[in-house]
């Protein structure tokens, strides 16, 4: 869950400008919804044990990213990425201790300078924070997805909403592929493991997936650029979490992600590196001035 | 152009530091853990924590072992998960022969109670089926789930309410030579599934009334199910459970149902309960740890309850509440509240609470903050039974709490699958036809009890291992009771599909005590309710006379306080339930007083 961290290039004519407004407009509205989703979810539900852990959360995230945007790229960075890691770190992850909170929104931000291949940060910043705490401190830490109730209603409209929002955005087609791709390989899982087939999709119809998809694999600066790429990509993200699942891991999106979105990238960029004239572009998609890399 | 090469390098080695941060976090717990984890060494764990506990179940002549219940066919796949309660104690003296006695209850089909009367030489014998309470899960009617006790109509000996999955059963207690069903005249309903059930006089009219918790719904027949449909429908805020029943007792063995008058009205699963005057205001309120969803505190104004569990600060987040435990854990005249929850390393943490009166909150007004992590009794594992008591008579209040929750295969998990249904839907959560089979996997099986001792400075620490407690049965229940009237507080544990066990306890014998036996004249006569605070040195402690609470148990109705060294009793005071003040001097450490209500 990330959204570009630096200023993006200045546009030479008023269209441009134009459509940099428009384009800014977009870059608050993830932040928006997963606030709505936070507020929403927690005045009706009480989804957060500790609103002082999720706003610890937010401030260390925010805090590092500023720091560490302001020594590396010696500018204030756009905080809505911070402030999208931060407040999904509170909301995914479930810790009685405070300590968790600060570590993972700090694992997640540092992680952004730090494992960078290229000028790009390969993983999404709060899919690495939370997995890495749940590999290293599996006795303190946990997500699941139970936080907001299984009410129906409330799942339609996170649902609808984000649709929406992601449509806006032009990244319906990932969520589309992932949920469709997760359906299909459910009934696969379902055969294999003699389970009941609801029991399979059961997961998809919780919370923590809909913050998995709406907000972690549509990050922009950690997927692919193409829409065809963009969708294998969802597919093979699927397909991993089908194996993590058939192992028993109970983070398997996570943990798919985890694996899946930086070797896509990787991938991309070795692509890319054999195309030269492309590189230019793809450094201006990914939010880097060639500048900013020096 | 070099600072970004030395910023990245030092950004690095931060990222190496974050990255090794929880090893470092969890060496240095551990490391601290150690001491208080070795093995049981009697003179040291004397001379270190005031006491041992023996496990002296065999011994004391006692070889109950709990059966399951097995029920429809339809819940094969997970029977050992529905089928997984039923394990309880409550500890009463029936005989009233001044030694307590130990009743247990198992759940198979057809299985036997068993009713250990105490022989006063360290040993106990099964009179169950003598005195007519052993046959009491023939098929058809249910199967045991617990059982509290209490004096219903004030003759002096202690009555049974048996919870069930089943058919709800109240024996009237002969003079202690037998026990006499008396439920149909009761007016008690024909069939609950409850796991929780508590004696306390809610209107102070000195009869006994009774508070019944209902799990699954009172309409399920576990054992002829119409529909799979009958499991939770959220993991965290399901109300699809049993109703609740609060039985006024009307005199002359007749009650009456009034919960819904009186504002108790509520559906969600509950697992245990208690009662205790939380708000100071001279009634017993009612709190209600919920399975599936938050905790529920009725309070009570004198004339119905109010639920203010949101407004009092522990009613807004939902875990999944196993147990009940009220305790003056800082020796300031307040109870906090303890509640059992689920802690499994790496896929929940719900940590349990501990609800502590907030600093300048008081009355109807009482707000809770939980310091269970702060205090160190969070984690858990899958919590069952707890109950406070001062085990090294050190005088201030420790915490015993037992878990573990279908083990079986060791090496294989259900835990995968239990969290693939717990966070879909109500439409597939609730349905026990979609949930995987669990195929002989353990579920938070085979763990460590926990012996936490309260150093009176704001900590507890964990000491179970290193006093003698090393069992990890299924835990279910627990229970204290001063056994063989030594002046400490002795410890029974139920298990489900395990041994009842005895842990006999062993007391420095530099820390001295004292006990108070009540009897009600005005109140009710067994003195549910009434409340002891003792003042001596620079301390003060209240407790009181329960009626049933932590998770399928009851305690002794005798009230144990440990004093410490050199105490000098200034006074005690005791509350009853009528109203009345009673205030007791010229006190003795090392004795046992009865103390009767005045008239």
């Amino acid at each position: 869950m990330s959204q570009p961290t630096v200023a993006q290039p200045a546009p030479s004519s008023n269209a441009s400008q134009k459509k940099r407004w428009l384009s800014l407009d977009n870059r608050f509205i993830p932040p928006l919804f997963i606030t709505i989703i936070l507020l929403v979810g927690h005045f009706s539900f009480g989804i957060l044990e500790s609103a002082q852990r999720t706003l610890l959360a937010i401030a260390t995230s925010i805090l590092a990213e500023l720091i560490l945007g302001r020594i590396f790229f010696r500018q204030w960075p756009h905080l809505a990425s911070a402030y999208i890691t931060g407040i999904s770190v509170g909301i995914l992850v479930r810790s009685p201790a405070f300590w968790p909170y600060a570590l993972c929104s700090l694992l997640a931000i540092t992680s952004k300078y730090v494992l960078r291949v290229k000028g790009r940060h390969i993983w999404n910043p709060s899919n690495f924070g939370i997995c890495a705490m749940l590999f290293l401190a599996a006795d303190s830490v946990a997500t699941l997805s139970i936080q907001w109730g299984n009410n129906l209603w409330a799942m339609l409209v996170i649902w609808l909403l984000g649709s929406a929002i992601i449509w806006r955005l032009r990244r319906f087609h990932i969520c589309a592929v992932y949920v469709l791709s997760f359906c299909a390989l459910s009934l696969v899982r379902s055969w294999i493991t003699g389970d009941p087939w609801l029991s399979e999709v059961s997961p998809i119809t919780g919370p923590e997936y809909q913050l998995f998809i709406f907000f972690m694999i549509t990050d922009p600066k950690t997927t692919v650029k193409s829409k065809l790429g963009q969708c294998v990509v969802a597919f093979c993200i699927a397909a991993a979490e089908m194996f993590f699942r058939l192992d028993q891991s109970i983070y398997a999106p996570l943990y798919a992600l985890f694996c899946v979105g930086p070797i896509a990238l990787l991938i991309e960029m070795w692509r890319n590196s054999r195309r030269p004239a492309a590189n230019s572009t793809t450094l201006l998609n990914a939010g880097v001035t060639p500048s900013k890399l020096a | 152009m070099k600072k970004v090469p030395i910023a990245r390098i030092l950004a690095s080695l931060f990222f190496i530091g974050l990255l090794a941060t929880p090893a470092i976090l969890r060496w240095r717990s551990s490391s601290q853990a150690a001491s208080a984890k070795s093995t049981l060494d009697r003179r040291s764990a004397l001379a270190r924590h005031g006491f041992y506990l023996e496990d002296v179940t065999h011994a004391a002549g006692i070889d109950f072992v709990h059966q399951a219940p097995t029920l429809d066919t339809k819940l094969a796949p997970i029977m050992p998960e529905v089928a997984s309660m039923g394990a309880s104690v409550s500890i009463v003296d029936f005989d009233r022969d001044g030694w307590p006695d130990i009743y247990v209850t198992n759940s198979a089909e057809g299985s036997k109670n068993r009713l250990y009367r105490n022989m006063h030489d360290g040993t106990f014998k099964d009179v169950a089926g003598e005195v007519g309470i052993a046959d009491v899960n023939q098929p058809g009617t249910g199967v045991s789930m617990g059982a509290v006790w209490g004096d219903y109509d004030n003759d002096g000996y202690e009555d049974l309410f048996l919870i069930k999955w089943g058919r709800p059963e109240l024996f009237h207690n002969d003079h202690g030579k037998g026990f006499t069903r008396v439920s149909e005249q009761a007016g008690l309903p024909n069939w609950i599934n409850a796991n929780t059930a508590v004696w306390f006089d809610y209107d102070g009219d000195g009869l006994l009334d009774l508070f019944v918790g209902g799990y699954y719904p009172e309409d399920v027949d576990l054992w002829h199910l119409k529909s799979t449909r009958m499991m939770p429908d959220s993991f965290e805020y399901a109300k699809n459970g049993g109703r609740k029943y609060l039985f006024h007792n009307l005199g002359g063995g007749k009650f009456e149902e009034v919960s819904a008058k009186l504002g108790i009205d509520s559906r969600r699963w509950a697992l245990a309960s208690s009662a205790a005057d939380l708000h100071g205001t001279g009634h017993p309120d009612l709190f209600v740890a919920n399975d599936y969803g938050v905790s529920e505190l009725f309070r009570n104004d004198g004339k119905r309850f109010h639920e203010v569990g949101e407004q009092a600060g522990v009613g807004f987040a939902p875990k999944s509440g196993m147990s009940v435990s009220f305790g003056d854990i800082f020796n300031q005249g307040k109870y906090a509240v303890y509640v059992s929850n689920i802690s499994e390393d790496g896929a929940l943490i719900q940590g349990n609470n501990l609800w502590v009166p907030k600093e300048g909150t008081e009355g109807n007004a009482t707000q809770y903050e939980n310091l269970a992590r702060d205090m160190g009794v969070e984690l858990g594992g899958w919590s069952f039974g707890s109950q406070f008591g001062d085990l090294n008579n050190d005088g201030t209040l420790d915490l015993y709490v037992t878990n573990g929750y279908v083990s079986l295969d060791r090496k294989r998990s259900y835990w995968y699958d239990f969290t693939k249904i717990a966070g879909g839907n109500s439409a597939i959560i609730g349905d026990a036809k979609d949930w995987p089979a669990m195929d002989g996997r353990s579920l938070s099986g085979y763990q460590q009890k926990h012996v936490w001792l309260n150093d009176g400075a704001g900590k507890f620490v964990d000491v179970a291992q290193s006093i003698g407690v090393t069992d990890t049965y299924d835990g279910r229940a627990i229970a204290f009771a001063d056994l063989w009237n030594t002046g400490a507080l002795d410890v029974v544990e139920a298990n489900q599909r395990g041994p009842l066990l005895v842990y006999k306890n062993t007391v420095s014998s530099e820390n001295q005590w004292i006990e108070f036996e009540l009897e009600g004249t005005k109140s009710n006569r067994s003195a549910i309710g009434a409340q002891v605070t003792v003042s001596w040195n620079n301390k003060t402690q209240i407790q009181q006379v329960s009626g049933g609470g932590g998770f399928s148990a009851q305690n002794d109705r005798r009230l144990h306080f440990g004093l410490g060294r050199s105490a000098h009793i200034r006074s005690a005071t005791v509350h009853w339930p009528s109203g009345k003040i009673q205030t007791l001097v010229d006190l003795a450490p090392g004795k046992l007083y009865k103390v009767e209500e005045p008239k």
